[in-house]
């Protein structure tokens, strides 16, 4: 190429040759890896950061609803009961609780990909990898969950559902481990593999169950979807009725998953040096902690809860999988990043920043809100510019940091004795 | 056999001899296409074997990744061969009808050439951009709804272009000043985007959708390409580009432009040293910022004009997401040509020619379904690019870094 201009264009990146001039700290500085930037937050701001963040979030949206001539309050508290989050309120009788008692039930359905897809990202960041790709392991995880529901029909209920999750779990785990492997073995950015397979996944899955596909249920050629899967593998519902979309144990799942990273994170080797290679790869690596494979082994454990998402949508409550499904993952899996980033990649943060999206997307769903109080094909977008905003700020540390400050600043004036005369201005 | 490789032996630079293999694995596909449709295997078979051979020479040279390249190449045209002529030549002939095809593809090209070309202005800089998606929805948005309202389609595409460079101010400022992780403050744009179009798509024009009077960019009509002798040729071109959209054309330009600016202009110049080493750029007197914030705030109103051409260029009408993704398929292009010009563009014509293949696939009833199957080849060769097997793709050395002044 003619175009290289002054800069050689083949440097390879690799260990530093030993005469090499040590690379300036400030340049470290300067680009913290994502993990240290997040510890920093979380020294920093702990819990009221993030809540502050969200409620910044939702001001600027009711402006928006503001501006459009609708009541910012209304529409929020019609979300609010459009969620089902009124049910937690014990005057709400009769009628009004059975309603909030099924939209709460189908909140909490949705509660369980976006806490399984906030934990994909979630450990994928311990890691300092930046997990784009839930949306990919996410279709992996159903289309894999489904065709092994619809299969091996004679196998008895919970070996059959235990075998459809399992399979759906570890397509979760090979989707992202790929990407593990290629950053790993060959520096390939995660962020752009991950964008990759996300398409790949899109397309051949809609291949499979689409129009003639091996997968699509060939009693109804006319209709992109999958056959139905075996009526033992339905996850048992234990809140509502099982006909009309209620809470499956697959909460119970989500709940444990839960669990679970917080303990491999916190009290295991692999936690540990998942951690490690996260805070500062180079230190880790000097410690004898084997980066690559840390790097696989966090994309594979991060595409395993993806994959979990999925085989617990279908087996819960979807129970065919159609090509919509498919391409429309995005919103599941994008949404599990503005959780993790939310939650700051803690448990307890992931749920509770994963019941807010719920709620949110839930109870702006065309089914739920309240048309007379406010669009729901608007309250969509709405909860998207919220989600937008939340990730935005919770991106940008600097604006963490001056909010922090500004906090520190008013508590030392509070502490300091008053001045004699008020000082207006600084 | 042994004459082609005594010939090759005598080429002394194994860079050729790599590029003629993967050229001619190419060409073992295409003599089993039509025009030609070659019918017997042993034709492609050999054209391949010799592609497998240049590639092995190139191995043997030392040039590994070009060479394997070549050895693959050939081993994919010997089988596609053979796939090709286990199908009819009438099926064949339905499906591929090359000016169709190329015509589609310039214009599915147009796009991503936009937006990659954006990509490339802020991530030469040091700006890792994947608010392309958000920011060319945007455009498409804005450029709609500005052609609507003033009922000119040049004003539509000057609103577009600022809706665009505004979205790309806020993904600067966070990324420059706030120095936000560049990555998430990309999410972030797509998000909002996706929001804020979809919200006053709805809140202006409701159910009804965009007007179907919206003032569309003129095509430009080339009459006089059929009579370039011969005929065959003239209609051919003629087919391709007698009848583009004035954006299509209008990205040719800024295609040239771009490289011009980037790699012949000290602006260029600057541009490139402070996605490097912005400590030497800002030592010897380069405002760092001040280039960053022009970079990232002009790749918003290119990836705009992707969106504009999209919107009132090529569909006329807006419908919410549109981009469907255009956005991420640009950065890939941009990583796949390697962060230059023309090598962005040859990707987005590659993805373009994917996109226009494939629904040629419905001509034929029983090949329906590879339709969608087709489409997720390109993603697999870019993965493929991305992990290194085609040649190394390395990005400016400070992409990503925010930059903290002394």
């Amino acid at each position: 190429m003619t175009d290289g201009g002054p800069i050689p264009p083949d440097i390879e990146p690799g260990p530093l040759p030993p005469d090499a001039e040590p690379v300036p700290p400030e340049d470290e500085e300067a680009a913290p890896t994502f993990a240290a930037r997040l510890a920093f937050m979380q020294r920093a701001g702990g819990i009221a950061v993030p809540i502050a963040t969200a409620l910044l979030a939702f001001a600027i949206a009711g402006l928006v609803v503001l501006a459009t001539g609708h009541s910012p309050l209304q529409t929020y508290k019609a979300i609010f009961d459009g969620a089902g989050l009124n049910w937690f309120f014990p005057w709400v009788h009769g009628a009004a609780r059975q309603t909030a008692a099924f939209n709460l039930q189908e909140t909490g359905l949705l509660l369980i990909p976006l806490i399984l897809t906030g934990l994909a990202v979630a450990f994928a960041f311990r890691c300092g990898l930046f997990n784009i790709g839930g949306q990919g392991q996410y279709i992996v995880g159903i289309v894999t969950g489904t065709q092994v529901a619809v299969w091996f029909q004679s196998l008895p209920g919970p070996v059959h559902i235990f075998l459809a999750v399992t399979a759906a779990t570890l397509a979760g785990a090979f989707w992202g481990g790929i990407a593990g492997f290629l950053r790993a073995a060959t520096g390939a950015h995660e962020v752009i593999s991950t964008i990759m397979l996300n398409w790949i996944a899109i397309w051949v899955g809609s291949y499979l169950i689409g129009f003639g596909g091996p997968f699509q249920d060939s009693s109804q050629p006319g209709v992109p979807v999958s056959r139905e899967i075996a009526q033992n593998t339905h996850l048992p519902v234990f809140w509502g009725s099982p006909l009309l979309q209620g809470l499956d144990i697959g909460f119970f799942v989500a709940l444990g998953m839960l669990v679970v990273y917080s303990v491999v994170l916190r009290r295991t080797t692999l936690g540990f040096e998942v951690r490690s290679v996260g805070f500062n790869p180079d230190a880790a690596r000097n410690a004898g902690i084997g980066v690559s494979r840390n790097y696989f082994l966090a994309m594979a454990i991060s595409g395993a809860f993806a994959g979990l998402a999925g085989a617990l949508d279908i087996l819960g409550w979807q129970f065919r999988l159609d090509v919509t499904t498919v391409q429309t993952a995005s919103q599941i899996a994008f949404t599990g990043i503005a959780v993790a980033l939310l939650g700051r990649n803690t448990a307890v943060g992931t749920f509770f920043s994963a019941l807010l999206f719920a709620s949110l997307i839930n109870g702006t769903s065309s089914r739920n809100l309240d048309p007379s109080v406010f669009p729901p094909e608007l309250a969509g977008n709405l909860t998207r510019i919220i989600q937008g905003l939340v990730v935005l700020f919770v991106g940008a540390d600097v604006l963490v940091l001056y909010i922090w400050n500004i906090r520190r600043k008013i508590r030392r004036r509070r502490a300091a004795p008053p001045p004699s005369t008020p000082v207006l201005t600084e | 056999m042994s004459a082609v490789a005594a010939r090759l032996e005598e080429v002394r630079d194994p860079r050729a001899i790599g590029i003629v293999g993967v050229g001619l694995g190419i060409l073992a596909v295409w003599l089993t296409l039509p025009p030609l449709t070659v019918r017997q295997v042993a034709v492609p078979a050999l054209v391949g074997a010799a592609g497998i051979a240049c590639g092995a020479l190139t191995v043997s040279r030392g040039r590994k990744r070009l060479g394997w390249g070549a050895v693959v190449s050939g081993a994919f045209g010997i089988a596609a061969a053979l796939l090709v002529t286990q199908a009819s030549v009438s099926n064949l002939e339905a499906v591929i009808t090359w000016s169709t095809i190329f015509g589609a593809m310039l214009v599915y090209a147009t796009p991503l050439t936009y937006a990659a070309l954006g990509g490339m202005f802020s991530e030469r800089s040091g700006v890792v951009n994947i608010g392309l998606e958000g920011m060319m929805l945007m455009g498409a948005f804005f450029g709609a709804y500005g052609a609507d309202k003033t009922g000119s389609w040049v004003l539509g595409i000057v609103i577009g272009i600022a809706s665009g460079c505004a979205l790309g101010l806020v993904h600067a400022v966070f990324a420059i000043h706030l120095r936000a992780d560049q990555i998430v403050g990309g999410t972030a744009i797509n998000f909002l985007a996706l929001g804020i179009t979809g919200y006053l798509y709805n809140d202006i024009y409701g159910n009804n959708g965009t007007p179907n009077n919206l003032p569309a960019i003129p095509n430009v009509h080339l009459g006089f390409l059929s009579s370039i002798p011969p005929q065959g040729l003239g209609n051919f071109l003629e087919n391709v580009f007698g009848d583009l959209n004035l954006m299509i054309w209008l990205s040719f330009a800024v295609l040239i432009l771009s490289w011009l600016l980037l790699f012949r202009t000290a602006i260029g110049l600057r541009i490139r040293s402070v996605g490097e080493h912005p400590r030497a750029a800002d030592t010897v007197g380069i405002s760092v910022y001040g280039i960053r914030y022009a970079s990232v705030v002009t790749s918003g109103g290119l990836a705009a004009m992707g969106g504009v051409f999209l919107s009132i260029g090529f569909v006329n009408s807006f419908t919410e997401n549109m981009t469907a993704g255009r956005g991420f398929i640009a950065l890939a292009a941009l990583i796949f040509g390697k962060w230059r010009p023309f090598g962005a563009f040859g990707a987005c014509l590659l993805f373009g020619f994917a996109s226009a293949l494939a629904p040629q696939f419905q001509n034929v009833s029983s090949w329906q379904q590879y339709q969608v199957l087709f489409q997720a080849l390109p993603y697999v060769l870019t993965l493929i690019a991305v992990a290194g097997l085609i040649g190394r793709s390395i990005p400016p050395a400070a992409d990503g870094k925010p930059y903290v002044k002394q």
